[in-house]
């Protein structure tokens, strides 16, 4: 099946939203102080939804907004333990490419870029989506094979990425060290124009804002206690705040994938481990591209108010705890100033720890389970972020029409049954 | 923020309680199939499938920078405390329980 070219995502009526944001609604609430209404209504709780979403984040929230949007099925719950955002949605660093390694992956996330490119416009909010350039470094020959062949691979699909020199390299991160006499130096990088970074936060508000104004029910603090699965299917969630009767449930959330799946009774092949970050003390502009390193686990970028990102690769054990550890911020500070020298001085903000469920071949798992109405989009080990829109997009698709569709049909559970993985480590993780 | 210890000791049977960061994390005691009768279904269930509880999990650690041994405890996923598994007396392979 065919994902539309547009997406077919219709554009809700105007006065379907709470408001219009607009620069002259901006300048005529500020003339009259009439403030804003809130982005997403708080409604009362029903005793059941057509479709039940766990996982208020990027996943969860975007699979609800394309079933208003595009399939007009608006009786729908999103639920959250915490707050919108408060997992893996809001603990990413943000960034967004597509020179994955496989022809899946690159469509897949080529087509999650594409939405990503017009949901400012799309969800009207600013989800300030940049477009820098995206330079993943290769520091040993085996590395720059991979991206040779990766750069194929998005040329094939048509996806922009080169493999570039250390002199190209330096032109565009003057701030690396691309010397010879570095650690680990510099031999080349994979080139990825249309990667970038964005604000995740205000990814999640659009969605909940859209989702929101369609008629969706979104429900905070409310956690998933059990769901009740009679004949093979799905009949009922319940939760902190009471028991929902349903026929499709969707488990969208990171981290406690398993702890979800298991109430189903669907065995899942991932395990759970944190991901550290990291942030400096605002500085000037000056890293225009996002850098990454596979050799270093680390990549930066800088954000709008100037301050360093610095990501890693998971942590060295399983874990569903969230704490920061020193051994980790000594590591990572070490390879930052293996790439830049430069930035010795420069303070560490603070440090945060989310939960990423890896799977085996660092691919995500979406679609139908063997039990019925009970579908799943998880295992987004480190990477899923970028790829929100299109998940949800394609989650809405397969939940409406109960046919998965083409752009994820590689991404099955079976798959692991049949041995048909879709491996992406090369391409997807720092950490090897 | 959630309780539990801020460094990791690891009771090796055979060094003392020494750091984590001393370890490999080999990863969940499963049981292992009879390679020569299993069915690829089997497997494939033994190769991916977790039971990645979040709570007490027993798992086997490698003492790469110590006495180069495959150690079995019990671990709490949720607040890192650790306790020796029950039985650790002998060398674990990765993957295997100790009888």
């Amino acid at each position: 099946m065919r994902m539309g070219t547009n997406g077919g995502l219709r554009k809700p009526g105007r006065n379907a939203y709470p408001a219009k944001y607009s620069a002259a609604g901006l300048f005529g609430r500020g003339l009259t102080s009439q403030p804003w209404p809130p982005a997403w209504q708080p409604r009362p709780m029903k005793d059941s939804y057509d479709v039940v979403i766990i996982g208020g984040g990027v996943h969860g929230l975007a699979a609800a907004y394309y079933l208003a949007a595009n399939h007009g099925i608006t009786d729908v719950a999103v639920l959250d333990k915490g707050y919108l955002g408060s997992g893996g949605s809001g603990r990413n660093t943000a960034i967004l490419r597509s020179n994955y390694l496989t022809p899946e992956g690159v469509r897949f996330y080529d087509r999650s870029v594409k939405l990503y490119q017009r949901l400012a416009t799309d969800l009207d909010y600013n989800v300030m989506f940049s477009q820098r350039g995206h330079l993943t470094l290769a520091h040993s020959d085996a590395s720059l094979r991979t991206m040779r062949w990766r750069a194929e691979v998005n040329k094939v699909e048509g996806v922009e990425s080169e493999v570039i020199g250390p002199a190209e390299v330096k032109r565009l991160a003057p701030f690396l060290d691309v010397s010879a006499a570095a650690r680990y130096p510099v031999l080349g990088a994979l080139w990825h124009p249309p990667g970038g970074i964005i604000r995740h936060d205000a990814v999640v508000w659009g969605y909940a804002r859209g989702a929101s104004a369609h008629g969706v029910h979104i429900h905070q603090n409310t956690e998933v206690t059990g769901i009740e699965v009679a004949d093979g299917r799905v009949r009922a969630v319940a939760t902190s705040n009471g028991r929902i009767a349903t026929g499709a449930v969707l488990n969208a959330t990171a981290g406690w994938c398993t702890v979800i799946s298991d109430m189903a009774g669907v065995a899942m092949p991932v395990m759970t481990y944190p991901l550290q970050a990291a942030v400096t003390e605002p500085v000037k502009p000056f890293l225009s591209t996002v850098i990454v390193s596979g050799t270093l686990h680390v990549y930066i970028s800088q954000t709008d108010r100037g301050e360093l990102v610095f990501g890693a690769s998971v942590d060295p054990f399983t874990s569903y705890s969230m704490r920061g550890s020193l051994e980790f911020i000594e590591g990572l500070a070490g390879h930052v100033l293996e790439l830049m020298p430069a930035l010795t001085k420069v303070r560490l903000l603070r440090q945060w720890a989310g939960l990423c469920d890896m799977t085996p071949d660092f691919s995500p798992i979406m679609g139908p389970t063997p039990v019925q109405g009970f579908f799943v989009d998880v295992g987004w080990g480190t990477y899923g972020f970028k790829a929100g829109p299109v998940s949800g997009e394609a989650m809405a698709q397969c939940i409406a029409s109960g046919a998965t569709p083409g752009i994820i049909g590689a991404f099955g559970l079976e798959r692991f049954g049949e041995g048909e993985l879709v491996g992406e480590k090369g391409a997807a993780a720092v950490g090897h | 923020m959630r309780k539990g210890p801020v460094m990791i000791l690891l009771p090796c049977p055979w060094c003392g309680p020494r750091e984590a960061t001393e370890f490999a994390h080999v990863g969940e005691v499963s049981a292992r199939p009879d390679p020569g009768s299993a069915t690829p279904a089997q497997w494939r269930r033994y190769l991916y499938l977790r039971a990645n509880p979040r709570g007490w999990t027993t798992e086997n650690w490698y003492h790469r920078m110590g006495c180069r041994r495959f150690i079995t405890v019990e671990r709490h996923t949720e607040t890192n405390e650790v306790r020796p598994a029950p039985a650790v007396t002998a060398d674990a392979g990765p993957g295997e329980r100790i009888p």
